[in-house]
C-alpha cells in the first residue's frame, strides 16, 4: 500500500516540510533549524526503505505512480525507479539532513535559507524519480532558483571578482555565472524535449524510448511533412542534450562555473551542488542520452571521452595550481566527475555491442563513482567549511601545523582526503578502478592519459592535508579552537562510515545496480 | 584449519588500530599493549601457517568469497598459501614482531612526558613521546596491509595492500610532521611511489580485461593463459606481447616501491620518520612488497622463456636496472656520514641485487636474498636507532648539540654499547657477506654464482663490484661508529639501550647468522654433504616448473669471498685511525666525492626537469592561462556582447525608432491640438463664418465639380 505513494512522499515531503518552516515565528531560530532537520530525516527514512524494497531483479522500473498532469499536452505524472535512481535518490536525501545539520553557523535569516534548501531537495529528487520528460525539465530548473539565491544570499562576503575592469561581488558574480551558463545549456534541452514530445506525441519517458529509436519516418509536423531527416532532427537534438548535461556535470571546457560556484557558496551549499547537482548531468546521460541516441552516442562517444580525459587531466592541474583550499576542492569535482563521464563514454560506444562486457564494468564504475563522489566532495567540503568557521581564510599559505590543535579534525581530513584520491580500501578507488576497467579495452589510450592524471590527483590532495596540518603551527591560531566540534562530527560520520564500507566491500552497493547497469547496455 | 587461519592473520593489527583510534588513544599503555598483542597473535598464527606449509601440509591452499558482483560474473577475493607466502609470513612476522616491541623502548616508554615536548617534533630529552599511542595505531596499520598483501590470491588485493602501506609510510615518514624536511620526505616519498603505482594499476586493468581474472591461480598457474599472454602482441603494437608489457607495467611498479632506480630518491628522505618507521619501511614491509610482487608474477616476466635461453627484451630491462641500482646506491652509500642514510642506500642496492636475480630468471635466489635480507637490514636498522638514542643521550648529558646521527661525532661505541656493538657488528657483517657464518654470505653468494653460471658475465662484473662497495662501506659505518676512540662528548657518554630495545637485536642477530644455512648450494664443498638445500626445493616449488639448480662453481665462490673480505679490509683499514674533524679520505675522490655527497644530484635533476614544469603547467598555464584568460575569457566577451547587443537595441533601435515613433504621434496630435487652437475663439460668429465658408466649399464641391 505505501508502495503507491512512497516516492510522490519521497519528492513531496521536503517541499511540505519547507513550507511549514516558514509558519515558524522568524526569531524562534533554534526551532526553525531543528524543525528542518528533523523534517528533512523523513525523505531519507523512505528513501532508505525503498532502497530496502526494491528488487533488483527484476526489470523496469519500480514503485511506480501514474496520474494525469497536463493531458493536453501529454504530459503526465509519472514516477518510478530502477537502479541507478535509487542510489542517486538516497544520496541526496542522506546529503541534505548533513547539510542542513551543518547549516548552524547560518544566522541571517534562517526560516528562508531552510526553505530555499528543503526546496532545492524536492528538485534534485525530481529529476531522479520522474519518467516523464516535461517534469523533467520542470524539477531541472527548480533546483537553480534556490541554488542562485544561496550562493548570492549566503555566500561568502569577501572576495571581489574583476570583470571588464569592473570589481563585482564574488559571490554576485559566481551565482550570475551558474544560472546563466546552466539555463543557456537547458535551453537547447527545453527545445528538444519539445520536439521530441511533439514527434512521439507523448512526453513518457518509457514509451518514448520503444518507439523513439526505431523512429525512422520523415518528420511531420501536423501531419505535414517538413522536409527534414529524421537522423538531422536526432542528431541536433542529440547535441542538444549532451551540452545541456555537459554543462552540469560539468565536462571541459563547460566547467568554469563550477569553481566560482563552489568556492562562493555557503558550505552547506557546496555541499549539496558538489554532492548531487553536478550528478543531475551524468544521470541525464544515462537516463536520456543513452536509451534515446544509440546510434549518435555510438558516433560521437569519442568526443565525450576526450573531453573526460581533458577533464580529468585539466581538474586535477588546475587543482593544484590553486592556493584557495576551497577552490582546490571545488577542482577536484572537475577532475573525479570526469571518471564518470569516461565511463559512460565507454558505455555510448559499447552498448548493444559485443564488447558491452566492458560498458557493464565502466557504467557501474561511473554509477559508484556519482555516488562515491557525492560522499567525499560533501565531506571534503564540510571540512573546508570548518577550518574557514575558525580561521576565516581559504588560504593554504595561511595555515600551518593545525595538526597539533585539531587532531580529531586533522584525521578526519586525512580520512577524507585520502577517499578523494583514490585510496584502496576506501571507495574511491573502486568505482575508479571499475572506469578503468571497462574503458580500457574501449578508449586504451585515453585511459592511459586518465590514469596519469590520477598522478597529479595524488599530488593535489597532499597539497591540501600539507597545507593545513603539516609544519610548524602557526603561531596565530594557537589559541583560537580549531578542533571539530560534536554536531560537525555526527554531520561527517555517516559519510566515512560508507566510504569505508564501500572501499571494504562494495557488493552491497553495486548488486543494487549492476543489473540495471547490464539492461541499460544490452550486455 | 588453515584455511580459516591464513584469513585471520591480517585482522588483529587492523582490529588493534580501530581499537586504539576510537577508544585507546589517551591510553599510551592500552595502546602499545593491544598493538604488541595483535601482532603477537598474528605472528602466532603466522608461524603456525609456516609450520604447517613447511611440514608437508598440502600446498597451495586456497580459499575465496564473492567481493564485486560486475555483470554476470564478480570479482572474487580470497587467501593463498603456497611455499612464497609461507616464507614471506615467516620474516614478515618476526621482523614486525622485534619492530613492535622495540618501539616501546625508542619511544621512551616509562618515561614521563617533557613539558618542553610538542606533538609533531621528536622528544628532546628522552620524555616519551607526545604522540606515542598515535605510533602504535599507525604501524598497526601498516602491519595489516603488508600480511594483507602476502595472504591474498588476487592482484587487485595485493595492490590494496600496497597502497596502504604507501599511505602508512606517508604518515610515519611524516609522523613528527612539525618538522619542514619531513613534510617534505613525506609527500615525496607517497608522490615518487604514485609513479610506479599508476602503472602498477595500468597493468592491473590491462591484465584483468584481457583475462577476465586476477587470481594467482588462473593467471600465473595457468600455462594456457599464460601461453596466450605471451603469443598475443599487445597494445603497442606486435613487436612486444601482452604478458611482456604488463610485466613491465608491473614492474615499474616495483621500481617506485622498492626504490630503484630512476625512482630511488625517496627512500633516503624517508629517514625523516622514526627509527622503526625505517626498519619496517626498509625491512619488514614496503620495499620487501616490491620484491614480493616480482617474485609474485615471476611465472608472467618469463612467459614464453625457457631457462637457458637469452633473455627476452623485458628480462633485460629487469636484470639491467637491477644490477645498475645496485652498484650504484653502493656507490652513493659509501659518501654518507648520517647512520641511517648509509643504510637507506645499502637497502636500495640490496633490492637491486633481488631485482637482478629476477631479471635473470633466478626466482629461488631473489627470494632467498629477499628473506636474509629483511632479517638483517632490520637488525641494522633497530641497530642504528639505538646509537642515535645512546648518543642523543649522551647529548643531553654533555650538553652538546650535535646531529646524533652524524656518524663522525660517533667513534668508540663498543665499550658504552657493547650488545648494540656485536648485534650491529653480526648485521653488518651479514651484510658485507662475509664468508660461511652470516646469511648474507650464502645468498649474495647465490645471485652471484647465477649470473657466472647463465653467462651474464656484466651482470656478474657490476654485482661483484657493488658486494666490494657493500664490504667497503658496512666496515665504515662499523669502524666509525664502534671503534677507535669517542670523537665527541656526547658519543662518551652515549649509554646502552633498555631490553625492549636490544632483545629484538638479539633476536634478529641470531636469524641473521643461522637463516642462511637453510640455503647451501648443492655441492659445496663439505657442508652440502649434511645439509640439504631446503630454500631450493621448498621455495622453488612454488613455480609450475620448478628450476634445476646450477652446477657448483668455485669461481663465483672465490670472487664473492674475495670482495667480502676486501672492501671489509680496506674499510677498517681507511678508517680506523679517524680523528674528530678530520677530512673524510674519500674526499681524496676530489670531485667525485661532491658528486656522490650531492647523491648524483638526482633531487636537483628532477626538481628542474619535472615538479617545476608541471607545477608551472598547473598554476600558469591550466589555471590562469586557459581557465581564466581563454575559457572566461571567452564567456565574458559573450556577457559583453550580448550586453553590447542590448545596448545596441535600446539606444540604436528602441530608443529612437520604437520609442520615437510612438512620441511622434503622440507629439504630433499634441502639436496639431496647439495649433488648432487658434481657432477655437469661442465666439459665435467665427464659427458661424466657418460654417458658411464650408457649406460654400461643399456646394461649390457638388455642383461644379461633378
Amino acid at each position: 500500500m505505501i508502495e503507491d505513494y512512497l516516492l510522490s512522499l519521497i519528492l513531496f515531503t521536503p517541499i511540505l516540510v519547507g513550507l511549514l518552516t516558514l509558519l515558524i515565528p522568524r526569531e524562534r531560530v533554534a526551532a526553525i533549524r531543528w524543525f528542518a532537520f528533523l523534517g528533512s530525516l523523513i525523505p531519507l527514512a523512505l528513501s532508505i526503505y525503498m532502497w530496502l524494497a526494491y528488487d533488483p531483479g527484476q526489470p523496469g522500473f519500480q514503485f511506480q505512480v501514474q496520474r494525469d498532469w497536463y493531458p493536453a499536452i501529454g504530459a503526465s505524472y509519472r514516477l518510478g525507479v530502477d537502479g541507478i535512481s535509487v542510489v542517486l535518490v538516497l544520496l541526496a536525501t542522506l546529503l541534505t539532513p548533513i547539510s542542513i545539520l551543518i547549516s548552524w553557523n547560518i544566522k541571517d535569516r534562517v526560516r528562508t535559507y531552510m526553505a530555499l534548501f528543503l526546496l532545492l531537495e524536492t528538485g534534485m529528487l525530481g529529476v531522479f524519480l520522474t519518467l516523464d520528460l516535461v517534469l523533467f525539465f520542470l524539477f531541472w530548473e527548480i533546483g537553480l532558483v534556490p541554488m542562485y539565491f544561496l550562493i548570492n544570499q549566503w555566500g561568502s562576503e569577501k572576495g571581489t571578482r574583476e570583470v571588464g575592469g569592473r570589481e563585482i561581488p564574488a559571490r554576485n558574480y559566481a551565482s550570475l555565472k551558474f544560472l546563466i551558463l546552466t539555463m543557456a545549456g537547458s535551453l537547447g534541452l527545453l527545445l528538444a524535449i519539445s520536439l521530441i514530445g511533439v514527434v512521439a506525441g507523448t512526453f513518457d519517458i518509457v514509451e518514448i524510448t520503444r518507439i523513439w529509436s526505431a523512429l525512422d519516418q520523415p518528420l511531420a509536423l501536423l501531419g505535414v511533412p517538413i522536409g527534414v531527416p529524421i537522423e538531422v532532427v536526432k542528431a541536433v537534438a542529440f547535441w542538444a542534450f549532451v551540452i545541456a548535461f555537459a554543462v552540469k556535470v560539468p565536462i571541459w571546457p563547460f566547467h568554469t562555473w563550477l569553481p566560482d560556484a563552489h568556492t562562493e557558496a555557503p558550505t552547506a551549499g557546496s555541499m549539496i551542488l558538489a554532492g548531487v547537482l553536478l550528478k543531475l548531468g551524468a544521470y541525464g546521460f544515462l537516463r536520456l542520452v543513452l536509451p534515446l541516441y544509440p546510434a549518435e552516442a555510438r558516433d560521437f562517444a569519442w568526443v565525450l571521452a576526450l573531453l573526460a580525459t581533458i577533464s580529468i587531466v585539466m581538474g586535477a592541474f588546475a587543482a593544484w595550481g590553486q592556493q584557495d583550499f576551497k577552490r582546490l576542492v571545488a577542482y577536484s569535482s572537475v577532475n573525479h566527475m570526469g571518471f564518470v563521464v569516461l565511463g559512460i563514454a565507454a558505455a555510448f560506444f559499447a552498448a548493444g555491442t559485443l564488447s558491452a562486457d566492458d560498458a557493464v564494468f565502466a557504467v557501474n564504475g561511473a554509477v559508484l563513482q556519482m555516488f562515491n563522489h557525492g560522499l567525499s566532495a560533501a565531506g571534503m567540503f564540510l571540512l573546508v567549511g570548518v577550518i574557514y568557521d575558525r580561521t576565516h581564510t581559504r588560504d593554504l599559505a595561511a595555515y600551518g601545523g593545525l595538526f597539533s590543535l585539531a587532531p580529531i579534525f586533522g584525521g578526519i581530513l586525512i580520512f577524507t582526503s585520502m577517499a578523494s584520491l583514490g585510496l584502496p580500501g576506501l571507495n574511491g578507488f573502486v568505482s575508479e578502478f571499475l572506469v578503468v576497467r571497462g574503458a580500457w579495452p574501449i578508449y586504451t589510450f585515453y585511459t592511459v592519459l586518465s590514469m596519469l592524471g590520477l598522478l597529479v590527483t595524488g599530488i593535489y590532495v597532499l597539497k591540501g592535508i600539507r597545507g593545513t596540518l603539516h609544519g610548524p603551527l602557526n603561531e596565530k591560531y594557537a589559541d583560537t579552537p580549531i578542533e571539530i566540534n560534536r554536531r560537525e562530527i555526527i554531520a561527517i560520520a555517516p559519510l566515512m562510515v560508507l566510504m569505508l564500507s564501500i572501499g571494504v566491500w562494495p557488493s552491497w552497493i553495486v548488486k543494487v545496480f549492476n543489473e540495471t547497469v547490464m539492461r541499460l547496455v544490452g550486455a | 584449519m588453515i584455511e580459516i587461519i591464513s584469513w585471520l592473520i591480517p585482522l588483529p593489527p587492523l582490529l588493534a588500530f580501530g581499537l586504539i583510534v576510537l577508544f585507546a588513544n589517551r591510553s599510551n599503555r592500552a595502546s602499545h599493549t593491544l598493538a604488541i598483542g595483535a601482532m603477537l597473535i598474528s605472528w602466532a598464527l603466522a608461524m603456525s601457517v609456516f609450520i604447517s606449509a613447511v611440514s608437508g601440509g598440502e600446498l597451495p591452499v586456497s580459499t575465496e568469497v564473492e567481493w564485486l558482483p560486475t555483470g554476470d560474473t564478480a570479482f572474487n577475493i580470497g587467501t593463498w598459501i603456497d611455499p612464497l607466502t609461507a616464507v614471506t609470513l615467516f620474516f614478515v612476522a618476526w621482523t614486525m614482531l622485534a619492530i613492535f616491541v622495540y618501539s616501546v623502548g625508542y619511544h621512551n616508554y616509562g618515561n614521563a612526558r617533557d613539558p618542553e615536548d610538542r606533538p609533531g617534533f621528536p622528544p628532546q630529552a628522552g620524555g616519551i613521546e607526545p604522540m606515542y599511542a598515535r605510533f602504535f595505531a599507525f604501524i598497526s596499520l601498516f602491519a595489516f596491509a603488508m600480511l594483507a598483501l602476502v595472504v591474498t590470491d588476487n592482484l587487485l588485493v595485493l595492490f590494496v595492500g600496497w597502497e596502504i602501506m604507501g599511505f602508512c609510510s606517508y604518515l610515519l615518514i611524516g609522523f613528527w610532521y612539525g618538522k619542514d624536511s619531513a613534510k617534505a620526505a613525506m609527500v615525496k616519498a607517497f608522490m615518487t611511489t604514485r609513479v610506479g603505482d599508476v602503472f602498477l594499476l595500468l597493468g592491473l586493468a590491462y591484465l584483468y580485461s584481457l583475462t577476465g581474472t586476477l587470481t594467482y591461480s588462473e593467471i600465473l598457474l595457468n600455462a594456457e593463459t599464460l601461453e596466450r599472454l605471451a603469443t598475443t602482441p599487445s597494445v603497442l603494437g606486435p613487436g612486444t606481447s601482452a604478458a611482456a608489457l604488463i610485466a613491465l607495467l608491473f614492474f615499474i611498479g616495483t621500481v617506485g616501491k622498492a626504490a630503484q632506480w630512476p625512482l630511488h630518491t625517496w627512500l633516503p628522505d624517508a629517514m625523516e620518520g622514526p627509527t622503526p618507521v625505517s626498519a619496517m619501511i626498509h625491512a619488514a614491509a614496503m620495499v620487501s612488497a616490491g620484491i614480493y610482487l616480482i617474485l609474485r608474477i615471476f611465472p608472467l616476466i618469463t612467459a614464453g622463456w625457457r631457462h637457458g635461453e637469452p633473455l627476452p627484451d623485458v628480462m633485460v630491462i629487469i636484470a639491467f636496472i637491477g644490477a645498475f641500482t645496485a652498484l650504484f646506491a653502493a656507490s652513493l652509500a659509501i659518501g654518507q656520514n648520517d647512520i641511517k642514510r648509509v643504510l637507506a642506500y645499502s637497502t636500495i642496492s640490496q633490492l637491486g641485487y633481488m631485482v637482478a636475480a629476477v631479471g635473470m630468471g633466478a626466482f629461488v635466489a631473489a627470494a632467498f636474498h629477499l628473506i636474509t635480507h629483511a632479517f638483517f637490514k632490520a637488525l641494522l636498522f633497530l641497530g642504528s636507532g639505538s646509537v642515535i638514542h645512546g648518543v642523543e643521550h649522551g647529548a643531553h648529558e654533555s650538553g652538546e648539540h650535535i646531529d646524533p646521527n652524524d656518524m663522525t661525532h660517533m667513534g668508540g661505541l663498543r665499550k658504552k654499547m657493547p650488545l648494540t656493538f656485536w648485534t650491529f657488528l653480526i648485521g653488518g657483517l651479514t651484510l658485507a657477506g662475509f664468508p660461511i657464518v652470516t646469511a648474507g654470505f650464502w645468498s649474495k653468494d647465490e645471485i652471484l654464482a647465477e649470473a657466472y653460471g647463465t653467462n651474464h658475465l656484466a651482470i656478474f662484473i657490476v654485482l661483484a663490484l657493488a658486494a666490494l662497495l657493500t664490504a667497503f662501506y658496512t666496515m665504515r659505518q662499523i669502524t666509525l661508529t664502534f671503534l677507535g676512540e669517542p670523537r665527541s662528548k656526547a658519543a662518551e657518554h652515549a649509554i646502552e639501550s633498555k631490553w625492549t630495545m636490544t632483545a629484538p637485536l638479539a633476536m634478529l642477530a641470531l636469524f641473521s647468522l643461522t637463516i642462511g644455512w637453510a640455503g647451501i648450494p648443492k655441492g659445496f664443498p663439505v657442508l652440502s654433504s649434511f645439509i640439504p638445500n631446503w630454500v631450493h626445493e621448498f621455495v622453488g616449488a612454488t613455480l609450475l616448473e620448478p628450476v634445476e639448480s646450477l652446477e657448483f662453481n668455485v669461481i663465483p665462490l672465490l670472487v664473492s669471498v674475495g670482495v667480502a673480505l676486501g672492501g671489509l679490509l680496506i674499510g677498517y683499514l681507511m678508517y680506523r685511525r679517524q680523528e674528530a674533524g678530520a677530512p673524510d679520505p674519500l674526499a681524496r675522490l676530489g670531485r667525485v666525492y661532491v658528486w656522490i655527497q650531492n647523491k648524483y644530484y638526482f633531487d636537483e635533476l628532477y626538481d628542474f626537469l619535472f615538479v617545476r614544469p608541471l607545477f608551472w603547467i598547473a598554476e600558469t598555464f591550466v589555471y590562469r592561462g586557459l581557465d581564466r584568460r581563454v575559457i572566461d575569457g571567452t564567456l565574458h566577451g559573450v556577457a559583453g556582447l550580448a550586453g553590447r547587443l542590448g545596448g545596441f537595441l535600446r539606444n540604436k533601435i528602441d530608443l529612437p525608432i520604437v520609442n520615437r515613433s510612438g512620441d511622434f504621434v503622440g507629439e504630433g496630435i499634441k502639436t496639431a491640438g496647439y495649433q488648432g487652437r487658434v481657432i477655437q475663439t469661442g465666439r459665435v460668429q467665427a464659427y458661424l463664418i466657418v460654417g458658411i465658408i464650408f457649406a460654400g466649399a461643399m456646394l461649390s464641391y457638388i455642383f461644379f465639380l461633378s
